[in-house]
């Protein structure tokens, strides 16, 4: 204990925040994006993204699970025998869930019951495990925990992104089910935009592709090839 | 045997694993690349996912619930005991495969090891206590859930090796295409929600 201590003070004394750490934090949203560029953590992501709200906390959780247990892997990374690393990461990340769930569970009852099986879904969610073994084994503790913060954003502007075309253009809301929740296209009186009287959107009815699915994959994959055509170095050549 | 096959082909047609539910996208879309490499995910994923529901429902039953052994609620242990049953079962099943079958073992290869942490496996078992099913019907769930899996990973799998020869544009190429092809895939399977399992019943 008392060694980690004393490399957490040595450590102090380099800047806290400085360009490097800000590349870890940010590079993540755009260049490395841990969906669209690594594609690591696609499976728990999709299915609940047909809401924004659910979104913005799985999108959370996520948060906290990857920095959090980047943190603790880098603290002991020297202590663990490569043997069995990955059960103790597996036991680290298992940990953190658990906590997530109980939290969610007495905080938002809910949205616990609407994300069901993908929050301890995120045990298995390749990001966790990914930046783990790339990134906490290899680095100093405040730089993994920045790294997972970084990674868990990326994960979760995806994550946004798709919730908001795939709830605008599904159900005609945004952030349904939450206190600020806002109505904006739809057929009575209560949406903004009311499309029995309006006359520039007589023509719209809430498109139900949305919600299967389905139309994740599209978004997704309409997302990736907007990103490439962008960054071109990202394309893929095989 | 009705209701096992009633779960069997809900699972495995109706209510796909990939499709509708995206367990198992990571290595999904990393091992489509060819259909031999493929067949042999799909393979394992049957096995592994077939061995560890029933194991991972008696745990729950037995150990973990207020009713089992214990007689405490040991339900937060819940996710820690499923990945360290199913990383221990994935191990296992490598040394028997080896022992037993070599031959399976080389055409497995790398991917038995990577099943510990695909989504299809933990997310089966906490849909299984989610959905409160019965032993049989986790077998079933199982078994019907690894081969809608493996149907869907060599469908794709054959749809890409095809699509290789194709004019894609070229920042589309590979995981983009993937990703369309899949909510392509997705929605063919959407009609099969027709299917009324309960007519296995009778």
């Amino acid at each position: 204990m008392a060694e980690i201590l004393e490399k957490v003070k040595i450590e102090e004394k380099e800047p806290l925040f400085g360009p490097k750490e800000k590349k870890l934090l940010l590079d993540p949203l755009m260049d490395v994006n841990p969906i669209t560029v690594q594609i690591l953590g696609v499976c728990s992501a999709l299915a609940i993204t047909s809401l924004v709200y659910p979104s913005v906390v799985m999108a959370i959780s996520v948060i906290f699970v990857t920095a959090f247990a980047n943190l603790f892997t880098s603290l002991v990374r020297e202590y663990i025998p490569k043997q069995v690393r990955m059960i103790v990461q597996l036991v680290i990340i298992a940990t953190l869930v658990t906590i997530v769930e109980l939290g969610l569970k007495a905080l938002n009852f809910p949205i616990y019951k609407q994300l069901s099986v993908y929050i301890g879904l995120i045990i298995t969610n390749c990001i966790v495990m990914g930046r783990l073994e790339a990134f906490a084994m290899a680095n100093k503790p405040w730089r993994s925990f920045l790294d997972g913060i970084g990674n868990g954003l990326g994960y979760g502007a995806i994550l946004i992104i798709v919730a908001i075309i795939r709830e605008i253009l599904g159900k005609g809301t945004l952030f349904a089910g939450s206190p600020v929740e806002i109505k904006i296209i739809g057929n009575n009186t209560t949406y903004l935009i009311d499309t029995t009287t309006s006359t520039m959107f007589g023509w719209y009815a809430n498109n139900n592709l949305m919600v299967l699915p389905a139309a994740a994959l599209f978004i997704i994959g309409i997302l990736i090839w907007i990103h490439r055509t962008i960054n071109p170095k990202l394309v893929d050549i095989s | 045997m009705g209701d096992f096959l009633n779960v069997f082909i809900k699972t495995a047609f109706v209510e796909n694993m990939i499709l509708s539910y995206f367990l198992g996208m990571c290595s999904f879309l990393a091992v489509s690349k060819s259909v031999k490499t493929a067949l042999g995910l799909g393979i394992a994923v049957i096995f592994v996912l077939g061995i560890t529901m029933p194991i991972n429902w008696l745990i729950n039953e037995y150990l973990l619930k207020e009713t089992g052994f214990f007689g405490l609620d040991l339900t937060f242990l819940r996710f820690i005991l499923f990945i360290a049953v199913i990383a221990a079962l994935v191990q296992l099943v490598e040394l028997v495969v080896e022992k037993f079958s070599p031959s399976l073992y080389n055409a497995l290869g790398i991917f038995l090891p990577l099943i510990t942490v695909n989504c299809a496996i933990l997310g089966g078992s906490l849909f299984m206590i989610s959905r409160e099913l019965t032993l049989s019907k986790s077998v079933a769930f199982g078994l019907g859930g690894g081969f809608g899996w493996f149907l869907a990973i060599v469908a794709l799998a054959a749809i890409r090796e095809k699509i290789q020869y194709s004019n894609v544009p070229p920042a589309l190429r590979g995981l983009g295409m993937a990703f369309i092809l899949t909510g392509l895939m997705g929605m063919a399977f959407m009609s099969l929600m027709g299917i009324d399992p309960a007519a296995f019943t009778k």
